[in-house]
């Protein structure tokens, strides 16, 4: 009986399959309050920090730009606002290191800041949102430029626009942060509870008005604690509850945490609103309040510098642009000589090899690791098929075969095996008693297989090219052949006329001759002439 | 900060394989101890014997495939798969008998496959059955349970066995062997004899034949502890435990005369051994979960087909080098239903 009525409980929670337990560490950081971070000289802000097209510059280098202004136009449907965090100097417009994992360059605008901080003119609070129509409120969001702030960076603005057919029934608040060390979410749950929820209220509004779940994992009392007393204090509890979840990564996961929470899977190569349900971390909550209720653009993020090589781990609130090196400095520098930078979590994030690359909006963590945390895991051996890596797996795939063969570089085995199901958290690798390096082939599988369906494409289209011209050589020699054939035709049908032309043309080739011949004799005559 | 950019996770990997291989060795003692008090020092004789030529053979074929050799050595996967052999023979085999068995299966049955990882045979597995299709008579001279022993062998009179096939003087054979439990009661059956009466022999205790249902306790402690430390699932060993129960359990109820109680199937022999430490192996056992219940509960089949119908008195090296070769297609045919995906797996 009691477990029926567990089953029939509304915060009922539901489990996925796998995950692990690693040590959070994440009390290195969270214990002090959110620190503001210091101008920075220059800001070096990225033209592409989301998923989706580069933005068009708008500003020419060598104008003054001020806090907040519109640097680049969003490019295309999925893509997203670039602005100024800063007041200042647009100096250039050039490439530069960038957080990305490939550690190329890419388009960034350069400011010189001028410590002033001026705001430019910012565009109407839409406090009374509810009374506006849901386009022009969707159309603030994207001018601000939010975008997915728990790292995939997707246009926030797009997500909330699932189309008039499809009817979306919840709305998830990603509050797990269940990467370890990372503490971002966490004090901005706890500092910006009230902002989180009416930026929850917003995009219920535009969604249709589903109910609210958040999420947040129970090793963050205190930041359960300050959205219940936020919530409280809203008109929303109608339609929203905050669940605390069991600690186990990967929860955070966009698709784990909508089966915690919902029960429900997403299916796979779909996106979550095909079973109504559109997920959104408490960043771009946040950050979608400041856009509506403030008219800010998305210009500073809080960013966790944390890890033991740091002296003091903590969390800024730091602009966008602002080289990581600066936050590292902030942070009273290294304590021990790092192994390991990391942007990201320990988990998923990428390991930078300049610190001089800008914060962008979906870097949510410095992570500098010592030679314990992140010691050489050394050559990998070979696998003993434990399937430890199966057990952990989220997705419930089996990477032990994934991984002979992506080895075996057999494309098409592994997407027999699902690979594009994988969502890379790690989990396999982390356990893997062989310390195979397994999410790297996984990687490497994946974009084999796109450069191949690249090629096909290709292939494909050059295939098409050539048989239009073959088509058209053809076309073009059956056309000529039948207006031979048709001249021909009409040659023989009237054969009458035919005779007439041809004497037409002997008498025109006789007097062109007659012609010749007396430019000739006029010609010899004016010779003899001269000579005389 | 390396030069090499790597792929996460980053931090460090609690697991490693030379670890794990520590906790099964560990986890053999007390079964191992138990066995060493019930049969004396030619146990402990056979495991140093067979450890030295595993390894040194390890380490000759790393050598010739120019392949590093401190890794190999270093995973102590040879020295497990040379104490899983060495507890499976009689603790008097002669010397050279171990030295085949080990280069058998470090050199044909593991190498030539690619080594740790590759093999497709259980190589401890695969050597017993050579040697005791090759060497039946000296593979099935087992030393009587101590207790049972009209003659205590020694330490030296060990080495003696092992090395000279020379029996203490003054001592016959008949003096300190004994037939197994399994050879007991196969042998008696086959005579036409009831189990009543075959259970009066002094050979038995409470479970299976005495001593060696506390070797098999021992086994069983250190499977226990493999499932605690997770270096091990429950799957194979309870599936196929269960599976000897039942079927021993169906034919014990059908005519208890001739069909002994199902926990001497469970605690005379290998079962418990072959549960937990040979079928386990998971470099030929299944990895699919489901497809380790079929693994082991078709092992767990075959061991009570053999030891019933067969030609020989223990079955669990047979049937688990039989499911070894079915375990890649158990898998294929097992793959779990992938997060998203609706139904089962469409089978590539």
């Amino acid at each position: 009986m009691a477990a029926i009525q567990s089953l029939l409980r509304r915060d009922r929670l539901w489990t996925f399959h796998g995950g692990i337990h690693v040590p959070d560490e994440k009390a290195l950081s969270n214990g002090r309050a959110v620190e503001v971070m210091p101008l920075p000289k220059r800001l070096v802000i990225p033209l592409q920090q989301h998923i989706g097209a580069t933005a068009r510059p708008v500003v020419n280098v060598g104008e003054r730009v001020l806090k907040g202004q519109l640097l680049a136009q969003a490019e295309g449907y999925v893509s997203a606002c670039i602005h100024a965090s800063s007041s200042g100097t647009l100096v250039a417009i050039e490439p530069h290191p960038v957080p990305h994992p490939s550690g190329l360059s890419a388009l960034c605008a350069v400011i010189e800041t001028d410590g002033e901080d001026t705001w430019a003119e910012l565009p109407e609070r839409m406090t009374q949102y509810a009374q506006l129509d849901p386009t022009e409120i969707r159309e603030r969001i994207r001018w601000a430029g939010v975008v997915g702030l728990g790292g995939a960076s997707f246009p926030t603005s797009v997500k909330l626009n699932p189309g008039p057919d499809q009817r979306i029934r919840t709305l998830i608040i990603n509050g797990a942060e269940c990467e370890p060390y990372i503490t971002c979410d966490d004090l901005l749950m706890r500092e910006r509870a009230g902002d989180i929820l009416a930026g929850a209220r917003i995009m219920h509004h535009l969604l249709g008005e589903p109910r609210i779940l958040i999420g947040i994992e129970d090793n963050k009392p205190e930041a359960f604690e300050a959205m219940h007393f936020a919530l409280a204090e809203t008109d929303m509890r109608g339609y929203t509850e905050i669940r605390s979840i069991p600690t186990l990564y990967p929860s955070g996961g966009e698709k784990q945490l909508i089966r915690i929470l919902t029960g429900e899977e997403v299916p796979t190569h779909a996106i979550p609103a095909r079973i109504g349900i559109v997920c959104q971390n408490v960043g771009s909550a946040a950050a979608v309040a400041d856009a509506v209720l403030k008219g800010r653009p998305l210009i500073s993020r809080v960013v966790t510098v944390t890890g033991r090589a740091i002296a003091e781990p903590r969390n800024l609130e730091v602009r966008i642009g602002t080289p990581v090196s600066d936050l590292i400095a902030h942070c009273g520098g290294y304590r021990e000589r790092p192994r390991k930078l990391v942007c990201g979590g320990p988990m998923m994030g990428f390991e930078i090899a300049h610190p001089e690359i800008p914060v962008t909006k979906p870097a949510n963590c410095v992570l500098a690791l010592t030679e314990a945390e992140a010691p050489d895991p050394g050559p990998a051996l070979a696998c003993i098929r434990c399937g430890r890596c199966a057990e952990v797996c989220p997705a419930k795939l089996l990477p032990q075969q994934l991984y002979w063969h992506a080895r075996a570089k057999d494309l098409d085995r592994v997407q027999d095996y699902n690979l594009f199901d994988c969502i890379e958290c790690g989990c396999c690798a982390q356990v893997c008693p062989s310390h195979i390096p397994l999410v790297q082939y996984y990687r490497y599988a994946k974009n084999e297989v796109w450069a191949r369906e690249e090629d096909k494409r290709k292939a494909e289209l050059a295939r098409l090219r050539h048989e239009a011209k073959q088509a058209r050589i053809e076309r073009q020699e059956r056309e000529r052949k039948a207006r031979l054939r048709q001249k021909k035709e009409s040659l023989e049908a009237s054969p009458g006329k035919s005779q007439t032309d041809q004497d037409a043309k002997k008498a025109a080739i006789e007097a062109a001759k007659q012609r010749a011949a007396a430019k000739k004799a006029a010609a010899a005559k004016a010779e003899e002439t001269d000579d005389a | 900060m390396s030069a090499v950019l790597v792929s996460s996770p980053h931090g460090s990997r609690p697991n490693r394989v030379d670890r794990v291989m520590q906790e099964v060795l560990l986890a053999l003692v007390p079964g191992v101890l138990a066995m060493i008090w019930f049969f004396g020092w030619g146990v402990l004789i056979n495991i140093a014997l067979a450890v030295t030529v595993a390894v040194a053979a390890e380490a000759a074929v790393m050598r010739v495939r120019r392949r590093p050799i401190a890794p190999a050595i270093g995973d102590y996967s040879a020295v497990v798969t040379a104490v899983l052999f060495a507890i499976s023979v009689p603790p008097t085999l002669p010397w050279w008998m171990t030295l085949l068995g080990m280069l058998f299966a470090i050199v044909l049955v593991k190498q030539l496959y690619g080594g740790i990882g590759y093999n497709p045979f259980n190589p401890a597995m695969a050597a017993y059955v050579f040697l005791l299709v090759s060497y039946p008579v000296a593979m099935t001279t087992w030393l009587a349970p101590d207790m049972l022993a009209e003659h205590a062998v020694s330490f030296t009179e060990s080495l003696g066995l092992i090395f000279g096939g020379a029996l203490p003087s003054g001592v016959e054979w008949d003096a300190i062997s004994a037939a197994t439990p399994l050879d007991e009661m196969r042998g008696k059956l086959d005579q036409g004899m009831l189990i009543e009466e075959i259970r009066l022999s002094p050979l038995w205790g409470d479970f299976g034949g005495r001593g060696w249902e506390w070797v098999a306790n021992g086994f069983l402690l250190g499977g226990v502890y493999l499932l605690w430390r997770r270096i091990i699932t429950w799957h194979i060993p309870v599936s196929m435990l269960a599976a000897l129960a039942v079927a021993a359990g169906a034919f014990w109820l059908l005519d208890p005369t001739t069909h002994p109680f199902p926990a001497f199937h469970l605690f005379s022999g290998a079962a418990i051994l072959g549960a937990f430490f040979i079928a386990t192996d998971p470099v030929s056992a299944c990895t699919t979960k489901t497809g380790q219940l079929i693994f082991g509960a078709s092992i767990g089949l075959l061991v009570f087909v053999i030891r019933t119908w067969g030609g020989y008195p223990d079955a669990v090296a047979f049937a688990v080098l039989l499911m070894n070769i079915a375990a890649p297609t158990i898998d294929h045919y097992t793959q779990p239903r992938v997060f998203g995906h609706t139904g089962n797996r469409a089978n590539p």
